[in-house]
């Protein structure tokens, strides 16, 4: 083997009840890669997600991680091999304080977390380096916050900061940009560039600017199929992506600039009326 | 801190509570709390509604009283037996239940405990319909005799706090720390990489475990084990308890169970004690439908609005 792949899938296929939701789907990620999985709504890649983690069990088909057989363990013992996901919708702990929340992923690696008898004080060693993640992602003077005072944006941010508490080899994140605003999305952009040093993430991402500014490899999924694989500028130029992704027609002009500005112009708007 | 001032003002008020109000009730009341705490530890604090209670606390006090009326085992080793037994169905019922999630969660917890019912029904050593009488008492380390009330009382007292103790520990612990993130959003404690069931197993058994001390003990009190304590009754009344006095808070429990204990003996000694049950409904609803939070709960929220 001449690539080093982190994850790969063969044939990896769901089905809900006759409806098949993803489709022979063989993903290849290099091992160091910001690797997007983009596609319309309902193309089935949150299905490809929970599929990777566990979350569901695949009708048929292998995934592999670094090499080792990962298809029939379970949700927590993928994470434990340090593939961390984030979902769609945030996923924080709602009443716990920003502080906190990181705290719960540190917790892990110390081995005290059924130590029923034992002052959460003990806890408290943890802080500076939760304080030091929370920083990472700007959010280090909301520390003693509850969580559910966050802005979306911020509990986004805090969600990135808890899956990089674990130092996950793969990082799966799905839409982690979706419902902010201009400025938040620029923010979360960079911090994703920023973490991806050391370690291969696989995204879902709708935003397009997004994509083109951090994928280096990208996944087009269309009706739980892979519709094509390549980097940004060979994936934009394929006729097929441009019609069934960005819904336009062959031959009209449109560079993907405006067609992310777009995208996220839409999305405010979503966010001002929600 | 607000809650040490808290827990000083509960020890005093336990301590001196006898001199104003009678020794058995109060008693009860401890009893009682005891096992809401414990049922509060899983509802409140991990999200599981567990219908099958009653068996934990019915468990312990049939090996407590059954050791006590035929060996001469000190209370306090008895009391720890029957915790011990309970501790030990918990791990078994919890093993079961804790693999089902919301209202399969609460049937399976309750088919569990109706089969442990028949079982007590039919076993030689519980005295069946009777249950076990006149159950002594003993003497607390071979010397300290608890037929008197007021020794009792402070034994009582000292279990309660005890357990009380414990659930505030294992909520504020570094594993209570992962039974709330399990609560908030059980999904994410698995993407983080948290065998979420060993941890609701974990606290399934504590609860059990504590439940069977507060039925250990209120055999103990009472001199008698009966089925009642196993009654699917006894599982719906402390959810009762919970409910009315604040799931999820510390005291709430508390507050509970002697709202329940109060309303019962007072309503029993008067007119309507054949309405008793109707009585106990009615508030059951009103408080789901009005009072969400529970008096511990509406308290805390008029506390933040007004200060
Ligand atoms: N548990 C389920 N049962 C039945 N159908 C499902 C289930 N989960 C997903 N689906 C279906 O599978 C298809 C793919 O859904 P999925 O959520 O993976 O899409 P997606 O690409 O993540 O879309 P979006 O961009 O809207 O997030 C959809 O048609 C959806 O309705
Ligand atoms: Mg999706």
């Amino acid at each position: 083997m001449s690539t080093d792949y982190v994850l790969q899938t063969t044939d990896l296929r769901k089905e809900f009840k006759g409806f098949t939701a993803v489709e022979d789907v063989n993903l290849n990620v290099r091992r160091g890669d910001i690797h997007a999985l983009i596609g319309p709504n309902g193309a089935g890649k949150t299905t490809v997600f929970n599929l990777l983690t566990k979350f569901l069990i695949p009708t048929s088909g292998k995934i592999l991680f670094n090499g080792q057989d990962i298809t029939t363990m379970k949700p927590a013992a993928i994470a434990r091999l340090g593939v961390i996901r984030s979902f769609q919708i945030s996923a924080v702990f709602p009443h716990l304080t920003v502080l906190e929340n990181v705290r719960v992923a540190l917790q892990r690696h110390e081995g005290n977390s059924f130590h029923f008898w034992k002052s959460e004080k003990v806890l408290d060693k943890l802080n500076d380096r939760a304080v030091e993640l929370l920083d990472d992602v700007g959010l280090a003077e909301f520390a003693n916050s509850k969580t559910v005072d966050l802005s979306y944006g911020r509990k986004r941010a805090l969600e990135i900061a808890t899956t990089l508490a674990l130092e996950p080899e793969l990082m799966l994140l799905d839409e982690p940009t979706q419902g902010m605003g201009h400025e938040d999305v620029d923010v979360v952009a960079d911090l994703i560039k920023r973490v991806s040093k050391d370690r291969t993430i696989l995204m879902v991402e709708h935003n397009l600017h997004v994509v083109s500014k951090l994928a280096d490899r990208i996944t087009v999924l269309q009706r739980g199929a892979i519709l094509t694989e390549g980097d940004y500028d060979t994936v934009s130029a394929d006729p097929r992506v441009r019609e069934a992704y960005l819904g336009v027609e062959e031959g009209e002009e449109v560079p993907g600039q405006s067609a992310a500005a777009k995208a996220s112009d839409s999305k405010d708007v979503q966010e001002a009326t929600a | 801190m607000q809650l040490n001032k808290s827990m000083i003002a509960l020890v005093v008020l336990g301590l001196l509570a006898p001199l104003a109000l009678y020794p058995v009730f109060l008693m009860k009341v401890l009893c009682f709390a005891l096992f809401a705490c414990a049922f509060n530890l899983l509802l409140g604090f991990v999200g599981l509604l567990s219908f099958g209670h009653a068996v934990f606390l019915g468990t312990g006090g049939y090996i407590t009283g059954y050791l006590m009326s035929t060996t001469g085992l000190t209370p306090e080793i008895s009391i720890l037996a029957g915790t011990l037994c309970a501790a030990a169905l918990g791990a078994v019922y919890g093993k079961l239940a804790v693999k089902r999630e919301g209202i399969y969660f609460a049937m399976v917890t309750l088919a569990l405990a109706q089969l442990m019912f028949f079982v007590y029904l039919q076993a030689p050593f519980t005295g069946g319909e009777d249950g076990l009488q006149g159950v002594p008492r003993g003497e607390l380390f071979g010397f300290i005799d608890l037929s008197d009330n007021m020794n009792m009382y402070y034994f009582v007292f000292a279990i309660f706090l005890f357990g009380f103790w414990l659930v505030n520990r294992t909520i504020h612990s570094p594993f209570g720390q992962i039974l709330k993130a399990i609560r908030e959003n059980e999904p994410r404690a698995i993407s983080l990489g948290y065998n979420v069931n060993d941890y609701k197993w974990a606290a399934f058994v504590i609860s059990a475990a504590l439940a069977g001390m507060a039925g250990s003990t209120k055999t103990l009190v009472f001199q008698l084990a009966s089925l009642n304590d196993v009654h699917w009754h006894m599982s719906g009344e402390v959810v009762l308890m919970t409910l009315l006095g604040g799931m999820g808070t510390i005291f709430g429990p508390i507050v509970g169970a002697a709202s329940v204990v109060g309303i019962q003996n007072y309503l029993s000694g008067g007119e309507l004690g054949n309405y008793i049950h109707i009585i106990m409904g009615l508030i059951f609803v009103v408080c789901v439908l009005a009072f969400r939070n529970g008096i511990v709960g509406e308290f805390h929220k008029l506390l933040k609005k007004n200060f």
